[in-house]
Parts: structure tokens; sequence; C-alpha cells
């Protein structure tokens, strides 16, 4: 699993394919009668390579995967085509010969390693039961020993616990020792890190990569990131809408992309995107046209005055710990910094970083232990309810998840007039008139107004949420991972929407984000966070250009794609 | 963990003393004269009534009685009941009675219940699911009266499989029938919840994994899908021990069973406070025990859940 071209010696390519998936067709039976997820997909791995499908939710990537290994869920079945795993078509092979192939020829380590252990099971049981399955020695060493070759600490005595008792990338950790355990020869690898942390994330990713050269593994990678598929896969397999567009070696695939949807997602794959403007910047090329256009006629005489300070900011929240005592957990610790107005300011850091309680206390939904949040000059600790209610109005928020932030029962139209209402602006006509106007400015059509959340997409809702911000012309918009739920292009869309929207209406932006790829793209201002504290601050081109913190660096060689540059021969840190 | 467990007994206290409160209340409001009652058509001989009501304090007010029910408790002396018996005897004598017929019922409707659930779950859609679903209505729609009467007048008067009434030592194999329409509603609920559970165990992404593993079908339900699965119906059994102690009255005064029901309805039929009291408070305690219990099993089979700390 690696990007170097080392597996291409002489040999491989005489040797027969591990797994080779030709014209695979895999129907779902559904209440409207067959539906195809997936349609002629081909693909080929040569032993100890490892190839990864890229594409959006909903392309077909994980069905094609499980496919592989028999688990497609109970209404999915191969329709047509072939599945050969080492020569012997496996596609409608017998429940019995599947089981004896699983875990021992082929293994899994899934996509999210807060639902895939099993949480009344100890870590240890559960890997047991992996090597005993498959008839391999299954003793407390045998465990302990497959538990720390996946990179686990005191693995006999973590083998004792509980799921619930490990963090995220440990889980993942005793998934990939699950997976591994039993030496298969295919590995299907699906999302394994998109739940974890990104510095988290490099470090597992390097530990497959490691473990599966060591063992000779060959890896289907599923992954929605190019930039990742890209530096960790030889070959790449491009998926949109059940097929196949593209495949080959990833550098060639990423520098000369034929397919436009794969043009596309190497335009706007943010990790790609960022490193292109950090190589671009490296030549001295001019890189305004590579940067969503945030700075292009703002609002001008305003643009130094600073809308928000926050001075000293500090919330501690008192967590149980039985039998009335408490203990005391600082989750924001002396954070001090100003957003001006018309500009983006990004708040960096991983889970846990206190990022969105700063947000949240921005908003004035949590109020702060200690510190001040001045807008506009006024402390908004001390607006009673009736200033509290003008400062809703100009300061909005964008939240996450574009499912869970908009009312299922309320109409388009009842969600983007719902602030309008409240705030008893303009009559029944004119706020019709708004909302209209609104629903253009996020480019919906207005005939969205009819129609309910569930009939939108991912992006839509977001779009949504947007124009509902919108409403009340608010100065401040808050972006809490507004777009981290959204695939690449979309993702990429949304952006592009935020940052012409600042240019036009002069919103200033606090944008909170796990995704130093994306901040990149967007903000002016960065500041990274690490467990509560400000660890750096300062322009988006100075922190990236001349990381100071150590914990930035780390965040920013996390970001997937170093080293394979376009154009290539730039070298990039 | 002890620290849970003493916390939890300390909490029995105020229940205990509301329970006992409020069911005296409830039994000093009825309607009628106890102890004229007793003389039923005779005419009523005044100095015998007031000697009886000074005998079971009837003559001081209602805080007076309640405090002096309560001394008798603490002093193990419950007093008698209106036919002269030591009301500690009696209880002595009906618990086990109940408590052998619902632990019966208990473990009827636990094993079928969760053996049927798990297997209409796992072929979710299938003929045996929609039969056994269809049945499960069917027993949750009709009361258990009805159910009560017909087989005790099927099984135990037309095809003679077992006896339609318990005689007065209520052995075990007297009480199968009984046993088997005490539980039969709270079957049909364990089925339902094993059912509804395993359904949504066996989309668990953990089952998907354990499959990837490479273990047998057989392995993946019963170390996957049924200990995850057996967590909510668990929680009810227990909770459903303490209901069927209590709600064992109908099925007794069916089947004749000469148990807690049989007695505390014949207790509240004559007022007789004291006797009416005794038992609601062995039953109030023993639910309260068996929800404990319940707490502490959800605790052993699901580790996230922890008491102390």
């Amino acid at each position: 699993m690696s990007a170097s071209v080392d597996f291409q010696e002489a040999g491989y390519a005489t040797e027969r394919p591990l797994l080779e998936i030709k014209d695979l067709a895999i129907g779902f039976t559904t209440s409207n009668g067959e539906v195809n997820a997936v349609r002629n997909a081909h693909l080929t791995i040569m032993p100890g390579e490892t190839v990864a499908i890229v594409g959006e939710s909903g392309s077909g990537k994980s069905t094609t995967a499980l496919a592989a290994i028999g688990l497609l869920p109970g209404n999915g079945r191969v329709s047509a085509g072939q599945i050969l795993f080492d020569g012997e078509d496996i596609s409608n092979a017998s429940e019995k010969r599947m089981i004896e192939l699983r875990g021992n020829s082929i293994g899994m380590v899934p996509q999210d390693p807060m639902s895939n252990l099993n949480p009344v099971w100890k870590i240890g049981d559960q890997v047991r039961e992996t090597l005993k399955a498959n008839g391999l020695p299954s003793g407390p060493d045998d465990v302990a020993k497959v538990l720390s070759q996946a990179g686990l600490p005191d693995s006999a005595s973590r083998a004792k616990q509980y799921p619930h008792e490990f963090s995220g990338g440990m889980r993942q950790r005793a998934l990939i020792a699950i997976g591994l355990a039993c030496q298969p020869r295919l590995l299907i690898a699906d999302e394994p890190t998109s739940a974890l942390d990104v510095t988290v994330q490099r470090q597992i990713l390097d530990h497959l990569d490691k473990m599966t050269t060591e063992l000779g593994t060959a890896v289907l990678l599923i992954t929605h990131d190019l930039g990742l598929a890209a530096e960790r896969a030889d070959q790449v397999v491009v998926m949109y809408r059940g097929q196949v567009v593209e495949s080959g070696p990833s550098l060639e695939l990423l520098q000369n992309p034929q397919h436009p949807y794969t043009q596309r997602l190497v335009a706007s794959a943010p990790s790609l995107a960022s490193r292109r403007i950090q190589a671009a910047k490296e030549l001295g090329v001019e890189t305004d046209d590579m940067l969503a256009p945030s700075e292009t006629g703002v609002v001008e005489p305003s643009k130094t005055d600073e809308v928000l300070q926050i001075q000293n900011l500090r919330k501690v929240f008192k967590l149980r710990s039985g039998l009335g005592k408490s203990t005391d957990f600082t989750a924001v610790d002396d954070v001090s910094f100003s957003v001006k107005r018309g500009t983006t300011t990004a708040i960096v850091g991983e889970s846990g970083s206190g990022k969105s309680t700063v947000a949240q206390m921005v908003l004035n939904l949590l109020a702060p232990t200690s510190g001040k949040i001045i807008f506009d000059g006024v402390d908004t600790s001390t607006l009673n309810s009736k200033d509290l209610f003008a400062f809703r109005r100009r300061v909005q928020p964008i939240f996450q998840d574009p499912y869970g932030s908009l009312d299922p029962m309320y109409n388009i139209f009842r969600t983007i007039e719902e602030p309008l209402r409240t705030h008893k602006i303009g009559d029944k006509a004119s706020r019709e008139k708004k909302v209209r106007e609104l629903l253009d400015q996020v480019a919906l059509p207005q005939s969205t107004m009819q129609r309910y959340p569930n009939e939108l997409s991912g992006g839509q809702r977001q779009r949504v949420a947007i124009a509902r911000a919108l409403a009340l012309d608010p100065e401040v918009i808050i972006c809490d991972e507004a777009v981290s739920a959204l695939d690449v292009l979309v993702q990429a869309q949304v952006l592009n929407l935020l940052a012409e929207l600042q240019s036009r209406l002069g919103l200033t932006y606090l944008f909170i984000t796990h995704d130093l790829a994306v901040v990149r793209q967007i903000a002016d201002h960065v500041c990274v966070m690490e467990k509560g504290k400000l660890v750096e601050t300062g322009s988006t081109d100075d922190v990236f250009d001349a990381p100071q913190q150590e914990y930035t660096m780390a965040l920013l060689n996390a970001i997937p794609g170093a080293g394979l540059m376009l154009p290539p021969e730039v070298e990039v840190a | 963990m002890s620290t849970y467990i003493l916390k939890r007994f300390l909490q029995l206290i105020p229940v205990f003393l509301g329970a006992t409160l409020l069911v005296y209340f409830l039994v000093f409001s009825l309607p009628g004269d106890p102890i004229v009652a007793l003389f039923g058509d005779k005419p009523v001989n005044e100095a015998v009534a007031a000697k009886l009501r000074m005998q079971y304090h009837l003559d001081q007010p209602f805080w007076m009685q309640y405090l002096l029910y309560l001394k008798s408790i603490f002093t193990f002396d419950l007093g008698q009941d209106f036919s002269g018996r030591p009301i500690a005897a009696v209880l002595g004598e009906v618990f086990p009675v109940t408590a052998r017929l619902a632990i019966m019922a208990l473990i009827f409707e636990a094993f079928f219940g969760i053996v049927f659930g798990l297997i209409a779950g796992l072929r979710k859609g299938k003929l045996f699911d929609a039969t056994v679903l269809i049945f499960s209505l069917i027993v949750i729609g009709i009361p258990i009266f009805v159910l009560g009467f017909l087989l005790q007048f099927t099984i135990g008067v037309q095809l003679g499989w077992a006896k339609p009434t318990v005689s007065s030592a209520a052995t075990i194999p007297d009480l199968i029938l009984p046993a088997i329409v005490l539980g039969l509603g709270s079957f049909a609920y364990v089925l339902r919840l094993t059912r509804t559970s395993v359904i949504e165990n066996m989309n668990a992404d953990y089952v998907r994994t354990a499959t990837a593993k490479g273990l047998s079908r057989f392995q993946v339900v019963r170390v996957h899908i049924l200990r995850n699965s057996l967590i909510p119906v668990i929680t009810f059994l227990g909770a459903d021990l303490g209901a069927l102690m209590g709600g064992a009255i109908v099925t007794e005064g069916i089947f004749n069973v000469p148990g807690v029901g049989n007695r505390l309805y014949r207790a509240v039929l004559s007022g007789e406070g004291p006797t009416v009291v005794s038992i609601v408070t062995v039953l109030v305690l023993i639910y309260c025990l068996s929800n404990l219990l319940v707490d502490l099993l959800y605790g052993w089979l699901d580790p996230r859940i922890r008491y102390d700390s």
C-alpha cells in the first residue's frame, strides 16, 4: 500500500490476478422493483497490490467491495458478471465456501470504529474468535501478539478492556488487528479512517501500509478522497453512479484524468486543491484564481474594524463523577482572537479541541465561565433579552448536519421564512419575495419552496440552511463544520457559494472545521486549537507556509496527497 | 458497586413507607364498617363489636392506626386477621404458592418468548414469523380471564390433560396450566421484544464485521446477536416478575389457587386493613428487589453500564 512503483517489479505482471471483477452488476430488490446499484464494474488486483476505489456516497464503491467478500445486505445480489478470487468465481459461491474464505483469505477493515466492535464483548474476545474460527492458535498470547502488531501498546492488558474504554484510533487498530489476524491475501479496507481525526488517520494508514507490505497483502481501499487514494494506492478506480468511469495507475490518473467526472474530482478534492495552492506558491505562481473568490469587491471602508473580539475566553464543564462529586473539565482555556469584518477566520482542531464550544459561546448559546466576547463593541454577556434578540439577527449559524438541522415537518418556504416571521420583518407578500430572492442567491430553483427536507439531497439542504442563515441579513455567520458532511464535489460548490456570498454581501465568517484542506481554500486567518488552547494563530498563508507549532505541522502533514503534487516535479514538504 | 447496592437499599425505605401509608389510607377510606360486616345477617352485639374495634385499633384515628401498624411491623408482630390467625403465618402460607406460580410463568414466557422471538427475527417476513406475530396479537388481544376459562375448559375439563383446579397443596404439576395462562400475555410481549431486538441487531455493523471474520452463522447468532438482543428482554422479564406476583389475582381466582391473589381479594372484600397492607407491602418490596436485580443484571450484560465511579 504505497504510492511507490516498487510493486511493478518483475514477476507480478505475469502472475494471475488475486481478485478480478468482470462486468459486475449488483441489484437491490426494493418496493419499486429491482434497482441496479452497480453496473459493468471491472477491476483487477494483483497479489500484493493496493487498488483504491474512489467515489462519492451512493457511487457503488462500498457495494462492490462488499460483494467481493459476500456481505451484500439481504436484499442485494450479484445479478451479472463474475468475481474471480484467485481464479475461482465467488460471485454466487455457497455460504459455506464464503465462510471458508472470510478471515483466512479475504479480510475486512470496516469504516466506523464506533459501531463495528460489539460493545458487550472484550476486545480480546473479539480477536480470539477470529483466530479460532479460522483454526489458528487463539491463546491470550496469540491475541496479544495480533493486537500489538496492529500498533496497540500494552496489548495483553488492553485485550481485557471493552470497546467503550478505547479511543476511536485504538478501536480502529483493533479492527485492523481483526482484519489482518489470519494474514489474508486480500484486505478490503472500507474508508478505514474517515471517522478519525486527521493526525490519527495518518498514523493508522501508515501502520496499515507497513503491515500489508510486510505480509504481502493485497488491499482494496475504498475512499471518497482522491488525494488519499492516489497517495496510498498503486491503481485507482473511479466509480460514479454505479459505474467505473475511469481506472489506471494513480499518478497517471491524477495528472491526466480523462473522464469529466474524474477531472472535476481532481479539481475539487480539498486535499489536492490545498496541496496545489501550496505547490504553486512555492513556484511563485499567482494563486488567486485557485482560491475561492473571497476578497474581491468587499465592502471596503469597514474592512479594518474588528467585528468580533474574543478575550481570554474560558469554559469549564463540571463532569459528574458519582455521589454528588464532580470534576472540572476545561473545554476552552484562555482563548483570545479577533475577527475582522468581511473576512473568514477558521478555527481548526481535532475532536475535543474545544472549537465547537467556542462557536456556541460566540453564538451566545452557551455562557462562558470567564472572558469576554465583544461583538461590534458590545460585550455579549451583558445583553438583555431585547438586545439579545437583536444580536441573534446579526449573528447566524450554519450547522454541520444538513439532515438534522432542518425541521422535517416544515417545508422549505416555512424553514426559510421562520426567522423573518420571528423577527416580525415585512408582511406575508414581502416575506415570500424575500424567500424567493434567498433561494436565487443560493442557486436553488424557486419551486424548492414547496418541498420538504427529505426530498432534497445533502448539498441542497445545506443550501437551504445557508438561505435560512442569510434571511435576516446577518453580519456574521458561524459555520460549524458546515461542509464536513458533504461529498467532495458538493463541498466545493458550497464553499464557492459561501465565498461568492461573502464578496457580494460583505459577510464575515467564523468557520469551525477539522479539515485544514478546506481552510486553505476559504480562510484568511486561521486559529489552531488543541485541547482547549489556542496553539497558533495567523494568516492562512503564514500558518501554511511557516507553521510555528509542532501540532500545526502534524495537522498539515496529515492532509493526504503529500508527495504527489501537480505538477509532479514540485517537491512539497 | 457495593455503594450502589447500599444506595438502592436505602432508597427502599421511603418506598416502603410511602407504599404502606398509601395502601393503609386506601383501606381506611373503604366504605362500610368491617366489624359490622363480620356479624353478617346476625344482630350486632355492641359489646363484642367494641372489643373487636379495640383489638384491631379501629377506634383510633387514622394516623394512630397507621403508626400502631408500623410499630407492629418493627416488632415482627403483624397481628391477626379476622379469623384470628396470625398474619405472618398467612403470608408464609400464601407467598410460596404464588412465588412458585409466578416463577413457573416467568420460565415459560422467557423460554418460549425468547426462542420463538429469535427464530421469528432471524426469519423476518417468512411464514413462521407471520404466524407467530398473528398468534401473539391474538394472545395480547384476548383478556386473561377469557383465555383462562377457555384453557381450563378445553385442556382441563374436555381433554383432561391437566387438573382444572389446583389442590390445596398447589404442587408444581398442579400449577402448570395456571402458569401458562398467567405467562401468556407476557410471553407475547417477550416474543415481540426479542424479535424487534434481533432484527435491529442483525443489521448492526458489528454483526457484519463478525461475519467478515469468517464466523459461522450459528456463532454469529449466538455470540453477537443473541446476547445483545437479550438486554432489553431481561429488563422486561425482571420487572415482570413483580407484576406476575401481584397480577395473579385473576388467574388464581379461575384455578382456585390458594395464593396471594386469592387471599388479598378476600381481605379487600372484608376490609381487613392490616392483612391487605401486609400483603401489598411484601409485593411492593418484591417489586423493588426484582427491579434492583434487573439493574444489576443489566450492568453484567452490558459492560458500558457501570454503577460505581
